[in-house]
C-alpha cells in the first residue's frame, strides 16, 4: 500500500507538465467504512487514492498517507465502479421512438459488420440513468432479434463520445437463436432449423474468405466476413442470445463445430443443462432476475444466477435489452433481487465487476480497486444490494459524477 | 413429480375441509412483529383470528389466546396485512376490442380466467385483494372487477360484491398517447377529451330518461322508458358515483386533464401511473383525487414517461394526496409488489406511509377500507407472513392468508416453484394483452 503511495507521489512529479486530466490533476481520496476492492479481502476501513485518473494507492485507512489538498469523499462502501456485462443502453433510447432505437436494424438477418461504436449515443438519458446506480463500463451494442445483429463493445458511462469513452471497440458478436431471431414477414430465417443452417453457412463462408483473402491479399474486403473472421480466429466469441433448453444446446453444437467462442446471453432454461454448460466451458449471462416471464422466458426464475453458481457455471449480471417500459434495466437493482432469492451477495459483487470485466477482456483496466487500474468506483451509504440504500455516485476516470444519488 | 401432484390433491383435500375447522376454531400467531397499519408496530404481539374474521390485535399481554385456540409461533416474523394491487392484468384480462374507443358495456369479469397462474403469483407476492382491469389502448376499456384472492374457481367466487349483491368494480379510462389510434381512435389530445365528454353527455341524457321514466305513472311508464343500453347504464353509475373512474394518466397537462373532466361531470376518480404527478402535485392534492403510483427502474420507453421519477410518491406523499401502488402486471411481477413500497422509502418516502401506500390506501381507492386494508379487530383476516423487514431484499412472503385461510406458503414445493420461476412455473399462464408484442404506442402502460 504504501508502495502505491510512493509510485503515486512519483506520478505526480513527472506530469504537471501534460495537460490535465478530466477532473483535473489533484488528487482524490475516496474512504470508506467498508472497501470491496475485489482483489484481496474487503478493507474496513479503507482509502483509495486517485491521480490522473488512475487509482494510485488502495489500503486500510491507518496504512495509507493521504496526499495533501486532496478532495475527499467518503461512504459507507465503495466497491469498483460496477460493469454490466450486456447491455444496448445507448443504442436502444430513453424515448422509445424509431429515431432513437439504433440496437436492431431488420434489412438483413445478418449483419456482423455493424459496429457498435458507430450507434452509440453518449448522450442518451439512460446512460446517465445507469451511472447514477453505479455502473462505470457497459458492454453494449446491438441487439438480439436478427440472426446476426451487429457487435458489441465495452464503453465508460462517461456521456462524452465513443472517441473518449471506448474501453474496446469489439468485445463479441450478437446472435439470437430461437423464436427471437426469426425474421420479419416471412423473411428467413422462419424455423429455427433455418436459422442454424444460415449461421453455419455463413460460418463456411468466412472461412472460404479467410483462405481467399490468405492467398490473395488483393482480394475484395467484406466487413461481415472480417468480422467473423475474428470470431473464427478466437480472438471474439458469439454472444448468443437463447433461452429455450434446446436453442441452449444448439448454440453449443454450433460452437462446438467451428470452434468458436460463444457467451450465452438470457438462458432462461440454463438450470436445464447445467452439465453440458459445464463442460462446454461457457459462460453465462443470465437474464435479468427481474425478466417477465413471458414466451421463450415463461419457464424463467428469479434464481437462475443463484443455481450458475450452486453448480459452478461462470456469469456475469447483466441489464439486457428491454423493448419497452423500463427501457432499461438498472444491472445493480436486477443483481439485488438475485441476492434476495439466493446468490451470496459477494458472489454477486464478483459478476457485476472482476467477473464482467475478465468476460468483456477489460480486467487490465476495469472490474477491481488495484494501484495502476482505471479509477472507477461506486459509492453507497449502505449494503448495495438492500433495496433502500442510495448509490451516492461514481468515480469514472477519476471524475467524480456525486449529482444525482439514487 | 407423481409424488408432488398426489401431496398436492391431498393438501387441496384438507384445504377444502380447512374452511369448518379454522372458522370454528380461534387461530392465535404469536410472537410476530405486527405491523398493522392503523398504528403503531407491535414488537412482539398476537395476531387472532376466527371465523375468517380479525378478533384482535396487540402485544402478547393485551391479548388473552382462548383456550382452544391453536397458536402459532410467528417469533422473528414480521406480520402485516394482506397487500391490496389497485390496478393489475392478471388473469388473462382482455377487456375491449379495437372496434371503438370507448366500450363501458364490456366487463372484464367475463374475460378472467381464475386459473392463471397469475394469481398464485400474485399471492406469493402477499396480494390478497386486487382491481383488474382491461388495458389503456382506449379512451374506456371496460368494467374492473375487484377480487378477493380467496381459493376459489370461478370469478364470482372470487368477487367482491357491493351492497346490493352487485359484483364490485370501477371503470377504466385512459388519456395520453396509448389510445390515440388511427380512426375511430382519436389522433389528438383535443379530440379524445372531446369523445369521452360527448359519450358523458349521452349518458347524462340517459340518466335523466331513466329518472324520468321512474317519476312516470305505471301506465305510461313502459313508453318512456328508454331501451337497455348496457354501455349507458355503466357510464349512468359512473355518473352516480357508484363506479369509480380508475384513470391511466402519465403527463402533467393529461393528469390535469382527468381533473377537468371530473369536475365537469362529478366523477370519483382514482388517477393511476402519474408519472408527471409530481409536477403537478398541488393541482392533485386541491382536487383531492388519490394516486395510484408505478414504480418503475427507469424513465422513459414511452414519450409519457420520460420524466417519470423515482420520488413521485414522496413527493405526492408529503403533498398530502392519498397515494397507493400498483404492479400494473406484466409491467412489473406481483411477486415484488413490496418492492414497489421499498423504492419509494429509498427515494423519500415515510416508511409508514409506503406501507399504508400497499395496502389501505389502495382499499380506500376500491371502497373496500371497511373490510380490508389493516390487521384490526373486525376486518378480513387478510394478512402476510413475512420472513423480516418489508422492505428489505432478503425478506422473503412466507405465507399469505386470506379469510384466515393459508393461500400461499413458501414451504410448498408448487407454491415455492410459482414464487421463484422455474420450469413450468407459468403453464397456463397468459401474459397480459398489456403490453407484450405491441408497440410502445398501442401498449398499455
Amino acid at each position: 500500500m504504501i508502495a502505491g503511495l510512493v509510485t503515486g507521489l512519483a506520478l505526480l512529479a513527472t506530469v504537471p507538465q501534460h495537460p490535465p486530466a478530466p477532473g483535473g490533476a489533484a488528487p482524490i481520496v475516496v474512504r470508506g467504512e467498508t472497501v470491496h476492492t475485489l482483489h484481496g479481502a474487503a478493507l474496513t476501513p479503507g482509502v483509495v487514492v486517485v491521480q490522473q485518473g488512475k487509482i494510485i494507492a488502495v489500503g486500510r485507512a491507518a496504512d495509507v498517507v493521504v496526499p495533501a489538498g486532496a478532495r475527499e469523499l467518503t461512504a459507507k462502501v465503495v466497491t469498483p465502479g460496477l460493469i454490466d456485462a450486456h447491455a444496448t443502453v445507448g443504442l436502444s433510447g430513453l424515448l422509445n421512438v424509431p429515431h432513437d432505437q439504433d440496437q436492431l436494424e431488420r434489412s438483413n438477418a445478418m449483419q456482423p459488420e455493424l459496429r457498435a461504436l458507430d450507434a452509440f449515443n453518449p448522450r442518451d438519458e439512460l446512460v446517465a440513468w445507469v451511472r447514477s446506480f453505479g455502473v462505470t463500463t457497459v458492454h453494449t451494442g446491438h441487439g438480439p432479434g436478427a440472426l446476426i445483429s451487429g457487435q458489441t463493445m465495452a464503453i465508460k458511462t462517461h456521456g462524452r463520445s465513443v472517441e473518449q469513452d471506448v474501453v474496446r471497440p469489439l468485445v463479441m458478436v450478437a446472435v439470437t437463436l430461437g423464436d427471437g431471431g426469426h425474421g420479419d414477414g416471412g423473411k428467413a430465417p422462419g424455423t429455427r432449423a433455418k436459422a442454424v443452417a444460415m449461421l453455419r453457412e455463413q460460418l463456411l463462408a468466412t472461412q472460404a474468405y479467410v483462405v481467399k483473402r490468405g492467398k490473395d491479399a488483393a482480394a475484395a474486403v467484406d466487413l461481415g466476413h472480417e468480422t467473423l473472421a475474428k470470431v473464427l480466429a478466437g480472438e471474439v466469441p458469439l454472444l448468443i442470445t437463447a433461452h429455450r433448453a434446446y436453442d441452449l444446446a444448439s448454440a453449443l453444437r454450433v460452437a462446438d463445430e467451428f470452434g468458436v467462442r460463444v457467451v450465452l446471453d438470457g438462458a432462461a432454461e440454463a438450470y436445464l443443462m447445467l452439465p453440458q454448460l459445464l463442460l462446454a466451458k461457457v459462460v453465462v449471462l443470465p437474464h435479468p432476475a427481474m425478466a417477465r416471464t413471458g414466451g421463450e422466458l415463461a419457464n424463467g426464475t428469479m434464481r437462475l444466477p443463484a443455481l450458475l453458481h450452486e453448480a459452478g457455471v461462470p456469469f456475469a449480471l447483466q441489464s439486457g435489452y428491454e423493448s419497452y417500459v423500463p427501457k432499461t434495466r438498472v444491472v445493480l437493482l436486477e443483481a439485488a433481487v438475485a441476492v434476495g432469492r439466493g446468490l451470496p451477495a459477494e458472489v454477486a459483487l464478483r459478476a457485476l465487476t472482476i467477473d464482467a470485466a475478465r468476460l468483456c477482456g477489460i480486467d487490465g483496466r476495469t472490474g477491481s480497486i488495484a494501484v495502476g487500474k482505471d479509477a472507477d468506483l461506486a459509492l453507497y451509504d449502505g449494503d448495495p444490494f438492500e433495496y433502500t440504500t442510495h448509490c451516492l455516485g461514481t468515480v469514472i476516470d477519476g471524475v467524480p459524477y456525486l449529482d444525482s444519488p439514487r | 413429480m407423481p409424488f408432488v401432484r398426489a401431496h398436492r390433491a391431498l393438501l387441496s383435500f384438507l384445504l377444502l375441509l380447512g374452511p369448518t375447522v379454522a372458522q370454528d376454531q380461534p387461530l392465535a400467531f404469536v410472537g410476530a412483529r405486527l405491523e398493522p397499519g392503523d398504528g403503531p408496530a407491535i414488537a412482539r404481539g398476537t395476531l387472532l383470528v376466527q371465523g375468517g374474521r380479525i378478533v384482535a390485535v396487540g402485544s402478547a399481554d393485551a391479548v388473552a389466546v382462548p383456550a382452544n385456540a391453536t397458536r402459532i409461533d410467528a417469533t422473528g416474523h414480521t406480520i402485516i396485512p394482506g397487500l391490496v394491487c389497485s390496478h393489475s392484468h392478471i388473469g388473462a384480462v382482455a377487456g375491449a376490442d379495437g372496434s371503438a374507443p370507448i366500450q363501458p358495456e364490456v366487463r372484464a369479469l367475463d374475460s378472467i380466467d381464475p386459473r392463471d397462474p397469475g394469481l398464485q403469483k400474485a399471492r406469493a407476492g402477499g396480494i390478497t385483494s386486487v382491481n383488474i382491469m382491461p388495458g389503456s389502448g382506449h379512451l374506456l376499456s371496460g368494467q374492473t372487477v375487484y377480487l378477493k384472492l380467496r381459493r376459489a374457481d370461478t370469478v364470482e367466487a372470487l368477487a367482491y360484491r357491493n351492497a346490493d349483491g352487485s359484483i364490485a368494480g370501477g371503470i377504466k379510462m385512459a388519456n395520453g398517447t396509448n389510445p390515440q389510434r388511427a380512426a375511430p381512435f382519436p389522433g389528438t389530445r383535443g379530440k379524445a377529451a372531446a369523445l369521452v365528454r360527448a359519450q358523458l353527455h349521452r349518458a347524462r341524457d340517459h340518466q335523466h330518461k331513466l329518472a324520468a321514466a321512474k317519476d312516470t305513472p305505471d301506465k305510461d311508464a313502459a313508453k318512456d322508458t328508454p331501451e337497455r343500453n348496457l354501455g349507458l347504464e355503466a357510464l349512468v353509475e359512473v355518473l352516480e358515483q357508484k363506479r369509480v373512474v380508475h384513470f391511466h394518466s402519465h403527463r402533467q397537462d393529461d393528469i390535469l386533464t382527468v381533473l377537468r373532466l371530473r369536475e365537469e361531470f362529478g366523477l370519483r376518480v382514482v388517477l393511476h401511473h402519474v408519472s408527471e404527478g409530481w409536477l403537478v402535485a398541488e393541482h392533485i392534492k386541491k382536487a383531492g383525487v388519490p394516486c395510484s403510483v408505478i414504480v418503475i427502474d427507469s424513465p422513459g420507453g414511452k414519450l409519457e414517461a420520460k420524466n417519470l421519477s423515482f420520488t413521485t410518491a414522496a413527493v405526492l406523499d408529503r403533498a398530502g394526496v392519498l397515494v397507493g401502488f400498483h404492479t400494473d402486471d406484466g409491467i412489473t411481477d406481483s411477486r415484488l409488489f413490496l418492492r414497489s413500497g421499498a423504492l419509494a422509502v429509498r427515494a423519500g418516502m415515510d416508511r409508514d406511509h409506503a406501507l399504508r401506500a400497499l395496502t389501505i390506501h389502495n382499499a380506500q381507492m376500491l371502497d373496500l377500507q371497511d373490510r380490508i386494508g389493516t390487521l384490526t379487530a373486525g376486518k378480513d383476516a387478510d394478512f402476510v407472513l413475512l420472513s423480516g423487514d418489508p422492505f428489505s431484499v432478503y425478506t422473503r412472503v412466507l405465507e399469505t392468508w386470506v379469510e384466515g385461510q393459508r393461500v400461499f406458503d413458501l414451504d410448498d414445493p408448487h407454491d415455492r416453484l410459482l414464487a421463484d420461476g422455474g420450469y413450468g412455473a407459468s403453464d397456463g399462464q397468459a401474459m397480459s394483452m398489456c403490453c407484450f408484442g405491441q408497440s410502445g404506442q398501442e401498449a398499455g402502460q
